[in-house]
C-alpha cells in the first residue's frame, strides 16, 4: 500500500529537505560571500550577511599575487591525467573479475579496497623517500602518478559494479553471432557500459580535484594544483580572511559546474547497483 | 550441413562431474530436444556444443570437422538464449545484422538478409526499435532472426520459451517448428518442458544427472521407455508406477501405467479406490484417486463426460497389453 502523504505533510518535507540542503551548503556559500567583502567586513562581528560593500578586489589581489591559471592548469593535468591513467588500468581489471572471476576475485576487490582504510600519513615518508629518489617531487607526472594509485580501488571497484550489471549472456550472443574478442569490446560490451565508465571518470575526478594531502606534501611550487593555491593563502598571520574565501571560490568553482551540470549522471553512478 | 557428433565428451567443474562420459550422434536436418529436470546438464551439453564451455575431455565434430578447440564464432552455430540476450543499444535492425557484419559481408546483402528475415518472422513493423520498446514474444523473435540470417549450420536453443506466458509459448512453439520444417536445418533444443519436447523433437534425449537415459523419437519414448525415469518424465499426465504384490502378478519389480490406458466404471473392475481430486480440462478430465492400495494417488484420465464426485468409488481396468514392466533396477523387462 502506498503511504498517503498530505498536502501538509508535503510542504514540512520540503521545507526539511531545503534547510538540510542549506545547512550543507552554507560553508560554501559563505565562503563565496566573504571572498566579496572587504578585510574589515570578513571578520566583523556581528557578522555581515548580504548588506556589505560588495568588492571584486579580492580577486584582483590574489591573481596578481598568484598565477591562478598555472594552478588551475596544473589541477587540470593531475586530475585528468591520474583519472585517465587509472581507467586504462581498472578498466582490463574490472572486465576480468566481472567476466572471468576466479575464487580469489571477492578477496583481491576486499584488499584493494581495505588500502583505502590506512590514514594516508602511514605511508607519507616511504612515498616522500622514493619521490626524491626517483626525482618526482614537485612534478606533474609524480603526482599523476601518485593520485591515480591512490584513487585505483575506488575506479576498479565502480567499474566492476558496473560491468556485474551486464548479463553475460549477451556477451555470450555477441560470441556466437561471430564477433572476436576486440569486437565484442567495441560493438557490445563497451556501449553497454558507457554511462558507468562516464560517471566513473567523473567520481574520481572530483575525487583528484580535490585531493590536498598529497598534493600539498608533493609539491611546492612548479607542480602545485588548486588546493596549493588555497593553503597558500592560510596564514597563522596577516588579514587573508576575504582573500582566502577569493582563493578558495576560484579554485572549486570549475569543480562547482562541473558537478553542477553532470549531476543527474553523478548520482545515478554512485547509486548504481543500489537500486534497480 | 549440421552433423554433430559428441565422441566420449566429459565436463567437471572443479571437483563436480556434470557431464560423464557421453555419446550423442545428432544428423543434418534433424530437430533434437534435450530434456530433463533442472540440474541433469542440458543446458551445459548444449553449451559444450556451442563452444562457451570447453569439454574437459572428448571431441565434438560438426560436419566431419573437429571443432573441440573452435572457438564459438568459428562453429559455424547460431544460438537463441533464454533471456533471449539481445543488444539493448541497437536497433531490432541492428541485432539481426550484427552477425553478419562481424562476417563483414556486404551492405546490400546484409540489408536483403535482414529485410527477409524480418519478413519471415513478422518483425518488419518494428525493425527500428530497440529490444526494450519490444514485448517478449516479438523480443523473441528478434532472437531467432538474429540466428537465421547467418544460415548456420546448426541452431541451438536454450530454454527459448520459458520467459513467455503459456498462450504465447504455444504460438512460439509452432512458430519454432514451422521454421524448422522451411529451413531444415539441424535444430537443437533444449527445454524441461516434456510436452514442449515430444511436440517439437524429431529426437528426444532424455538426460539425467549429464547421463543419456534414452534416446529415442517422441512416440518410441512414450511407448518403449527404457526405465523408470523415463517413463516416468515422458507423458502428462505421467505414468502410475505400482509397485508391491499387483508388480509382481506381472512378474516385474515396478509396473506402470500411464492414466490414459485404465478404463474407469461405477461398478466393477480389477482395481478400485476413492475419488480424490478431479480436474476437469473440458476435454478430459484426469481423476486422483485414493485407498487403491497401489500407487497413492493413481491418476486416470477419462473423457470429460465421465462424471465422478470427491469421495465416489471408482473401479479401474488397466489394458494389460500396454502395462510397462521394470526390473529392480528400474529397467525395462522386454
Amino acid at each position: 500500500m502506498a503511504r498517503a502523504v498530505t498536502k501538509q505533510r508535503k510542504t514540512i518535507n520540503t521545507i526539511a529537505a531545503w534547510a538540510v540542503g542549506l545547512l550543507i551548503f552554507f560553508p560554501i556559500l559563505w565562503t563565496i560571500l566573504t571572498s566579496f567583502k572587504t578585510e574589515a567586513q570578513a571578520i566583523s562581528d556581528p557578522p555581515v550577511f548580504l548588506f556589505f560593500d560588495w568588492t571584486l578586489e579580492n580577486y584582483g589581489v590574489v591573481q596578481e599575487r598568484s598565477d591562478y591559471m598555472r594552478f588551475l592548469w596544473n589541477s587540470v593535468i593531475i586530475a585528468g591525467g591520474s583519472t585517465l591513467l587509472g581507467i586504462i588500468v581498472a578498466v582490463p581489471a574490472a572486465w576480468s573479475m566481472a567476466f572471468v572471476p576466479s575464487k580469489r576475485t571477492k578477496d583481491i576487490l576486499l584488499w584493494m579496497l581495505s588500502t583505502k582504510m590506512l590514514p594516508a600519513v602511514g605511508v607519507l615518508y616511504p612515498i616522500y623517500l622514493i619521490f626524491i629518489s626517483l626525482g618526482l617531487l614537485d612534478t606533474r607526472i609524480g603526482l599523476v602518478v601518485v593520485m591515480m594509485l591512490i584513487n585505483l580501488p575506488i575506479i576498479v571497484w565502480m567499474l566492476y559494479t558496473y560491468f556485474r550489471e551486464i548479463p553475460g549472456e549477451i556477451l555470450e550472443a555477441a560470441r556466437m553471432d561471430g564477433a572476436s574478442l576486440k569486437n565484442e569490446i567495441l560493438y557490445v560490451l563497451t556501449p553497454m557500459a558507457v554511462p558507468g565508465i562516464a560517471s566513473t571518470i567523473l567520481l574520481n575526478f572530483i575525487l583528484a580535484w580535490n585531493e590536498a594531502f598529497w598534493t600539498l606534501n608533493l609539491t611546492a611550487a612548479k607542480a602545485a594544483p588548486l588546493t596549493a593555491f588555497i593553503a597558500s593563502y592560510s596564514s597563522p598571520e596577516g588579514l587573508f580572511y576575504a582573500k582566502l574565501s577569493a582563493a578558495s571560490t576560484m579554485a572549486i568553482a570549475p569543480i562547482l559546474i562541473l558537478g553542477w551540470f553532470s549531476q543527474k549522471q553523478l548520482v545515478r553512478g554512485l547509486t548504481f547497483g543500489a537500486v534497480k | 550441413m549440421g552433423n554433430i557428433t559428441l565422441s566420449q565428451v566429459t565436463k567437471t567443474f572443479g571437483d563436480v562431474e556434470v557431464i560423464p562420459p557421453l555419446d550423442l550422434q545428432i544428423n543434418d536436418g534433424e530437430f533434437v530436444v534435450f530434456v530433463g529436470p533442472s540440474g541433469c546438464g542440458k543446458s551445459t551439453l548444449l553449451r559444450l556444443i556451442a563452444g562457451l564451455e570447453d569439454v574437459t575431455s572428448g571431441k565434438i565434430e560438426i560436419d566431419g570437422q573437429n571443432a573441440t578447440e573452435l572457438p564459438p564464432a568459428r562453429r559455424g552455430l547460431a544460438m537463441v538464449f533464454q533471456s533471449y540476450a539481445l543488444y539493448p543499444h541497437m536497433t531490432v535492425r541492428k541485432n539481426i545484422a550484427f552477425p553478419l557484419k562481424m562476417a563483414k559481408m556486404s551492405e546490400a546483402e546484409i540489408k536483403k538478409r535482414v529485410d527477409h528475415a524480418a519478413s519471415i518472422l513478422n518483425l518488419s513493423d518494428y525493425i527500428d526499435r530497440r529490444p526494450g520498446q519490444l514485448s517478449g514474444g516479438q523480443r523473441q523473435r528478434v532472437a531467432i532472426g538474429r540466428a537465421i540470417v547467418r544460415e548456420p549450420a546448426a541452431f541451438l536453443f536454450d530454454e527459448p520459451l520459458s520467459n513467455l506466458d503459456a498462450a504465447l509459448r504455444v504460438g512460439m512453439r509452432l512458430e519454432i517448428s514451422e521454421l524448422h520444417k522451411r529451413l531444415a536445418t539441424t535444430m537443437v533444443y533444449v527445454t524441461h518442458d516434456q510436452v514442449e519436447a515430444m511436440t517439437m523433437a524429431d529426437k528426444i534425449v532424455v538426460l539425467r544427472a549429464g547421463n543419456i537415459e534414452q534416446v529415442g523419437s517422441p512416440l518410441e519414448l512414450y511407448r518403449t521407455p527404457r526405465n523408470k525415469f523415463v517413463a516416468g518424465f515422458i507423458g502428462s499426465p505421467t505414468m502410475n508406477l505400482i509397485e508391491g504384490p499387483e508388480a509382481q502378478k506381472h512378474g516385474a519389480h515396478t509396473i506402470g501405467i500411464r492414466p490414459e490406458h485404465i478404463e474407469v466404471s461405477a461398478s466393477d473392475g480389477p482395481w478400485q479406490g476413492v475419488v480424490g481430486v478431479a480436474e476437469h480440462l473440458g476435454s478430459d478430465t484426469f481423476f486422483h484417486i485414493h485407498d487403491s492400495g497401489l500407487a497413492d494417488p493413481m491418476t486416470v484420465r477419462a473423457s470429460g463426460e465421465v462424471s465422478f464426485r470427491h469421495g465416489d468409488r471408482i473401479y479401474m481396468t488397466p489394458r494389460t497389453d500396454l502395462i510397462h514392466k521394470f526390473d529392480t533396477q528400474g529397467q525395462r523387462i522386454a
